[in-house]
């Protein structure tokens, strides 16, 4: 195809603010982010450039440790905001009336509508040891004595998936709306069971949203702060809240943007070794 | 009809810039700057004043990164003032002939003056003081008077604390260290520390969570989910208005004290509103109505008749003579020790 010279330019000029923000608010910064992280301070105050804030990651188990721990969690709430959304999706296109489906969505969209902040209060409100749902459980005797629900791994991880739910469901539901039912159909007409076509029909078609939405779900979980930090309680140092505490509280920028980077690279590691494992391309999840 | 639209989206956007009144942007802590006072300040000057709230650390960062601009005043603590202003240079000098040396406590004046000195120059004037203590309910936990309660697994998943600099030093002083005595001495500074998170992580399972934000730590009072907790002074009273059980204690090792001040950062635009502003806070009338309703000590010469009777009771109450004496007060941090205290409050947090 021959592009016109009028139309090129239209190009450009469509294609300079697109450039332009990823230059001037993605780009740039991350180059100084970048140059801050190989800088140092020898021991006499005086400014070096050294690779011992990448070395600090590797040598200190504190941090390797708090983002082993980091990416472990991040990968078990994917994998359980996946189950939860296969079912959720499913009912959506393939059960529920069309003319309800788009209320299903709305709902599922509801809760964003606050921001984050206000949920997780919301959740502490609920749990927490003079919580509403102890009031309940004391009342109705289940328990003799409040619980405290908050400040544990479980309530952490179940404030994550709560969080990113949506973002699981929706490609999958975009994925599974072109799926033929006949298929299904046929499938139950020549005798497999429920399971064999969940596994050998639905998945398969489902994959790249599936994908997609395991590696929006696992990068959102992955960079929270919020939600690990106040329903997380007293062990859940998050990788993010590492970084925070080297810029803020340790005044370590260079440090920090080590962290950041280290963050960066190693999360694009683990999505690529998925990505590699259920034998799919970037870019069919992306098309 | 498209060069009209143009022309008066122009003169909008014209129009705009010249009618924006004088602003005071104020980078401060959250109760430093009450709505009547803003709206009085507004009044008498015309001068409207745009709050961030922040802390100690968050101040530092964000003037760092601009390197000093955004804003025309800010308030950080007066210990972490002069190791910064050394590093990052985003203050500039106080003018102390700009603020009304009469309308402060001639000591607290001169201390801060002393305590923020770089170079030639000082750069900060109080505002406000008050203590780390502890704030408990003695209904549930009688008798607590020391640091120590909060490592005491009696009250197993009753106690409260947050993981920053403060509870370090708190906790120094309950090992029975003297930590500003350290200050200047690095390596005996570092055994300390090490100490000191041995004892947190050892403690760990007594802690039902580490505060971050204040108010939530007053609800999880108020609801007796804790029974202690290393707190502001002003918090406890607070609670001491709706539940006479729950009280602030200074410690017998001595609560921290600490003095919040004004600083004006380097790039700031509006230097004139600034100065009306720290003397407008600093009138007797209005300070006095600032501890009222926010509970913190004032810096004002004078205050004390407009501070209402209830308030000046907290103070009495819990600072008997010899407790005010006791008053550990923070002097300038030197810069290496904060990175010290970083990576150990770290390894608390990641402990099990």
């Amino acid at each position: 195809m021959v592009i016109s010279k009028s139309s090129k330019a239209a190009l450009w000029l469509f294609l300079t603010p697109v450039l332009c923000w990823l230059l001037l608010l993605i780009v740039l910064p991350h180059i100084d982010l970048l140059r801050m992280s190989f800088g140092g301070e020898n021991d006499y105050g005086e400014h070096v450039w050294t690779l011992q804030n990448y070395r600090n990651f590797f040598t200190e188990p504190i941090y390797w440790n708090t983002f082993l721990r980091t990416a472990i969690f991040s990968i078990i709430t994917t994998i359980i905001t996946f189950l939860l959304a296969m079912p959720v999706a499913f009912y959506i296109v393939k059960v529920v009336r069309p003319r309800f489906q788009g209320a299903m969505v709305l709902m599922l969209l509801l809760p964003f509508w606050v921001s984050e902040l206000v949920r997780v209060y919301g959740w502490m409100i609920l749990l927490r040891e003079s919580g509403v749902i102890n009031h309940f459980l004391l009342k109705f005797g289940v328990v003799d004595r409040p619980v405290e629900m908050l400040y544990n791994d479980a309530t952490m991880i179940m404030g994550l998936v709560y969080t990113s739910m949506l973002f699981m469901v929706v490609p999958i539901i975009s994925a599974m709306e072109s799926l033929d039912d006949s298929l299904i159909e046929a499938a139950h007409d020549l005798g497999s069971g429920k399971l064999v076509i969940w596994y050998k029909i639905i998945l398969p078609h489902c994959k790249p949203g599936i994908t997609s939405g395991s590696i929006v779900v696992f990068m959102l979980v992955l960079g929270n702060y919020l939600t690990p930090n106040l329903m997380g309680g007293k062990n859940s140092l998050w990788f993010t809240e590492q970084i925070y505490n080297q810029f803020i509280a340790s005044f370590n920028w260079n440090q920090g943007a080590a962290f950041g980077f280290l963050l960066l690279l190693l999360s694009s590691l683990i999505i690529w070794i998925g990505l590699k494992l259920s034998r799919q391309k970037l870019g069919e999840v992306a098309s | 009809m498209k060069k009209v639209a143009l022309v008066t989206l122009f003169a909008v956007f014209f129009l705009a810039g010249f009618s924006q009144a004088e602003t005071l942007s104020l980078l401060t802590w959250k109760g430093y700057a009450p709505q009547a006072l803003v709206d009085k300040f507004e009044k008498e000057t015309g001068i409207k004043v745009e709050v961030t709230y922040s802390n100690n650390e968050e101040m530092i960062a964000k003037l760092r990164a601009t390197r000093g601009a955004g804003f025309d005043l800010a308030q950080p603590s007066q210990d972490r003032i002069s190791s910064v202003q050394e590093k990052y240079k985003i203050y500039q000098a106080m003018d102390y002939s700009k603020i009304d040396a009469d309308l402060f406590i001639p000591s607290m004046l001169n201390a801060v003056k002393k305590n923020t000195q770089v170079g030639g120059d000082s750069f900060a004037a109080p505002f406000c003081w008050g203590t780390s203590g502890m704030i408990v309910n003695s209904a549930k936990a009688p008798g607590v008077n020391s640091w120590k309660a909060l490592l005491d697994d009696k009250y197993t998943g009753r106690v409260s604390y947050r993981l920053k600099r403060p509870t370090l030093i708190a906790m120094g002083f309950a090992l029975g260290y003297d930590p500003f005595a350290l200050y200047s001495d690095a390596t005996a500074y570092k055994a300390m520390l090490d100490k000191i998170a041995e004892t947190l992580m050892a403690a760990k399972p007594l802690v039902k969570n580490y505060w971050a934000n204040g108010d939530a730590l007053l609800e999880s009072m108020r609801s007796e989910e804790v029974f202690i907790a290393m707190a502001w002074d002003a918090g406890g009273w607070k609670l001491h208005d709706n539940n006479a059980a729950i009280d602030f204690v200074a410690p017998q090792e001595g609560a921290l004290g600490w003095i919040d001040t004004f600083a004006i950062p380097s790039k700031a635009k509006n230097l004139d509103a600034a100065y009306k502003w720290i003397n407008f806070m600093l009138k007797p009338e209005n300070a006095g109505y600032f501890t009222t309703t926010e509970k913190y000590g004032t810096a004002s010469q004078g205050a004390n008749e407009f501070i209402s009777p209830e308030v000046r009771n907290n103070f009495e109450r819990t600072f008997p003579q010899a407790a005010i004496d006791n008053i550990k007060w923070y002097p300038p941090v030197p810069a290496q020790l904060e990175r010290m205290e970083g990576k150990i409050l770290d390894k608390v947090k990641a402990a099990k």
